[in-house]
């Protein structure tokens, strides 16, 4: 927590919304940029939220750190990792410079997702600015809170649409005491149908990837279990690097080549049949797919397992996110009118209509 | 100020004349079950916090969803208030009824619908009981985590409605983290689906935003839940500490130790000896406090963190550590605890159970700080604590027909609320806003918060038909309740010593 590096600068984030507001300037806000891909792309005065980071309070024993939004996820990861303590759902960077706020803003989560929860299931509470022009606090440091509305979950995932999260409160967890990972040579089929079983067993699994010839599993928990289970399901070591690249889209599934999507799908979707080349994350309920196949196309399939599409190639096509149906789109209008009446926060960055 | 809805500050509800009302519903939809009569009224009166009750005007208790869409629809065209009810199992009025509006009982849609194992998934009807989402899918070795200590009773889409806790929160979270999906029709009675069979759903987390809503934003009509699969061995230690600073501290070097309790409890004194005369868990009744740990998980694991929380326990200064032998014991441990509510009711003609949550590393002063405010009002306070998560159950013992008794014990628990707020916790943890703490939310929010708050009810609801007078107060009200406060602390007792 060092003390250049802690600089509160909320009060001049607070300004530039105010004149926004006064002047009708739409903002986009941004950290480091590193998730600008994602999502349409947005046509307004840069709001750089980096000015204002630093760690806010950390207590390991009350696993919660609060932290402001500029702060360098890297930086974060540091501090917990210095205290034996991590954020359990894993959040990818895709950058050297990637910030806390831009991590609640996609609400992106990493390979242990399925068993740990994602970023909105960490997040505790929220200090955001709103499109009335006021900073205020939602949710707090404590694990259990239901007082109003569950604020900062909705600005999780939301993209900078509903408001400027300034500073959040994480729920964190020690790291596990054991971790080893392993790899079986199967196929898919085989590899989601054992993953099903294995899902409903007390196995200490923590990521579970398949790449098409082999299935990637990593082991966490005490000496004793996770010593167990490698007995059990045996297979080789596997360098527990590839848990990061995988997360960070380093491997060379992610190497250029057509457009990359990404499906979630329900866990028991089984093998689907896409349109190129896939690989299986989250024990299935994620799945990476190069493809030029037409949105439309992938959108049937993935609605059809009961799921969802996303594209991950920036400005291929005009909602990356998948529609939402019409009455759905309509309380999301709504929420929007109320919570930004003025429509300067990211307009359109999720979808054209908002 | 009055708990019961008080138009003048929870804002005007529009006169609707029941006969009228109950002739159109009747005609619309001739097959809904309706209760008119003030003797059939009369059990709907309150939930789970019972000193509040309201007769509701009608009472209806519908089957299908298309009923309760046709009920929706008429009743937003003319302007009805509706609150929403499943088992009635509440502890902060959320339930309670409204003289102007129909009680909308959801208790009849009790099926589970499909338990589908590869996906480790429930899908069941909003009135399904909470422990019985665990029964049915115990013969394929999964089940449903939350456990509220009223799961025996509860309805899951009351659960969803209040992001119900349990003593098993800090390992596996609340409701919000074990929901997939969510059906919910609107006040218009539009159908929408929030979340999804997948793990994440395209748009803004409406799924989030609507656990814990309490009936204000929608009626849910349909729950699908995840299931885990049931952890190899449980094992329990009992810790007594001569001093509540000690056990407070037990609990933080546990988490420093790396091990995450399933459930972590502390009783205070006044508490053990309520439940040992009830329950006979064989608590050691000159504890200052107790410490339960609960550790679960595959057994090497529990065998070794077993090891690890009993040298952690004594370092502390506990001055005895025990490990239930048997399954039967871990039972009576459990017992004990689970029951600390009705033993401390024993104690006492009645009680008043709050629900505030503190920063852990705040518990000795907060408890010191209870014990001289219960000397100020004169009431006796038992503490039960959540202590792994820091959700704190403070019961004020108090005797109702003794004239003012009740009104101290609300404004004593309306001091304990507000000393939560101040050390950085929360007005409620896990019981919800409801009635009960509609006050307390202008201690907890300033008014732009609460105008935010709002904003969102009116995306939703622009008429503000769905549970008026919950959960979210009026400005008017808090602009009330904050002149009324600054001579709380002097007119009420002026006869009481302060300190």
């Amino acid at each position: 927590m060092d003390a250049e590096h802690s600089v509160d600068d909320s009060q001049v984030l607070l300004e530039q919304v105010n004149r926004a507001l006064a002047n009708a300037t739409p903002l986009l806000i941004q950290g480091s940029n590193s998730k600008a891909f994602l999502g349409r792309a947005v046509a307004g005065e840069v709001l750089d939220t980096r000015s204002h980071r630093g760690i806010v309070s950390y207590d390991p024993t009350e696993l919660v750190i609060t932290v402001r939004a500029g702060t360098p996820l890297a930086e974060l990861s540091a501090t917990l990792a210095a205290a034996g303590q991590m954020l359990p759902c894993e959040p990818p960077s895709f950058g050297p410079g990637a910030t806390v706020g831009g991590m609640v803003a996609t609400g992106l989560s990493g390979p242990r997702r399925p068993w740990s929860g994602s970023v909105r299931d960490f997040v505790l509470g929220t200090r955001v600015i709103t499109g009335l022009g006021k900073h205020l606090r939602f949710g707090g440091e404590v694990m259990k809170n239901v007082a109003g509305y569950d604020l900062s979950r909705l600005l999780t995932g939301s993209y900078g649409c509903l408001g400027l999260i300034t500073e959040v409160s994480l729920k964190v967890l020690p790291k596990p005491r054991r971790c080893f990972s392993v790899s079986l040579e199967m196929d898919r089929a085989r590899a989601l149908e054992n993953l099903a079983r294995w899902g409903q067993q007390p196995l200490p699994v923590s990521a579970a990837c398949h790449d098409g010839q082999r299935l990637h599993l990593r082991l966490e928990g005490g000496e004793g279990s996770v010593a167990a289970a490698h007995e059990r399901l045996g297979g080789e070591a596997l360098d527990p690097g590839f848990w990061n690249d995988l997360n960070e889209q380093q491997l060379a599934f992610f190497d250029v080549g057509p457009p990359l999507w990404r499906l979630s799908v329900p866990n028991n979707s089984g093998a689907l049949d896409l349109p190129g080349a896939q690989l299986v994350d989250w024990a299935g309920a994620q799945l990476w797919l190069k493809s030029d196949a037409d949105a439309g196309v992938i959108r049937a399939i993935a609605q059809k397992a009961g799921g969802h599409a996303t594209c991950y190639s920036h400005g291929l096509i005009d909602s990356p996110f998948q529609p939402l149906p019409a009455a759905l789109l309509r309380y999301h209008r709504q929420l929007k009118a109320q919570l930004d009446p003025q429509g300067i926060f990211n307009p359109g960055r999720m979808y054209a209509e908002f | 100020m009055n708990i019961l809805y008080d138009e003048r500050v929870d804002g005007y509800l529009p006169a609707v004349d029941k006969d009228s009302l109950l002739q159109a519903l009747q005609q619309r939809l001739p097959d809904l079950d309706l209760l008119h009569q003030e003797e059939d009224l009369k059990p709907y009166e309150c939930d789970g916090l019972s000193a509040y009750r309201t007769t509701p005007m009608l009472v209806a208790l519908p089957r299908t969803v298309e009923q309760v869409q046709g009920l929706l629809e008429l009743c937003h065209q003319r302007r009805v208030p509706v609150v929403a009810r499943g088992a009635g199992t509440g502890l902060s009025g959320g339930a309670l009824p409204l003289e102007k509006g129909v009680l909308l009982v959801m208790a009849r849609f009790n099926r589970i619908l499909h338990i589908d194992p590869a996906a480790r998934s429930a899908r069941v009807q909003p009135g399904v009981r909470n422990l019985a989402i665990s029964q049915a899918a115990a013969a394929t070795g999964l089940y449903y985590a939350p456990d509220p200590s009223s799961q025996i009773a509860c309805s899951i889409g009351g659960n969803v409605a209040e992001n119900a806790g349990g003593v098993h929160c800090l390992k596996y979270g609340l409701t919000v983290h074990n929901l997939l999906r969510v059906e919910i029709l609107t006040v218009e009675g539009e159908h929408l689906s929030l979340g999804s069979d997948a793990l994440d759903a395209p748009g803004f987390d409406l799924l989030a935003l609507f656990t814990g809503s309490e009936g204000m934003l929608g009626i849910i009509t349909e729950v699908t839940v995840k299931l885990l699969p049931r952890p190899q061995v449980a094992k329990v230690l009992l810790a007594a500490f001569d001093c509540v600073e000690k056990a407070g501290l037990a609990v933080a070097r546990i988490i420093a130790e790396g091990i995450i309790p399933a459930g972590l409890e502390m009783m205070d004194n006044l508490a053990i000896r309520a439940a040992e005369d009830f329950i006979h868990a064989g608590y050691p009744v000159d504890a200052q406090a107790i410490l339960l740990c609960e550790l679960d998980g595959v057994e090497a694991d529990v065998h070794d963190d077993c090891e690890r929380v009993r040298r952690v326990l004594l370092l502390a200064g506990a001055t005895e550590v025990r490990l239930a032998r048997d399954e039967a014991e871990r039972v009576r441990f459990w017992a004990g605890r689970k029951n600390a509510f009705p033993a401390v009711g024993r104690l006492s003609p009645d009680y008043y159970c709050m629900d505030g949550t503190i920063p852990r590393r705040a518990l000795p002063a907060v408890l010191k700080e209870i014990a001289t405010l219960a000397g100020e009002y004169g009431l006796r306070v038992a503490n039960v604590f959540h202590a792994g998560d820091g959700n704190m159950h403070p019961l004020i013992l108090f005797d109702a027909n003794q004239p003012g008794e009740l009104d101290r014990a609300e404004a004593l628990g309306g001091k304990i609320l507000e000393l939560c707020v101040k050390v950085g916790g929360s007005i409620t943890g896990e019981h919800g806003v409801g009635r009960e703490k509609i006050n307390q939310m202008c201690a907890q929010f300033n008014s732009d918060e609460l105008t935010l708050f709002h904003g969102v009810k009116a995306a939703f609801d622009p008429r503000g038909l769905l549970n008026p007078g919950k959960n979210i107060p009026t400005l008017q009200r808090c602009a009330e309740f904050g002149a009324m406060h600054v001579h709380m602390g002097q007119l009420p007792f002026p006869e009481l010593e302060r300190f």
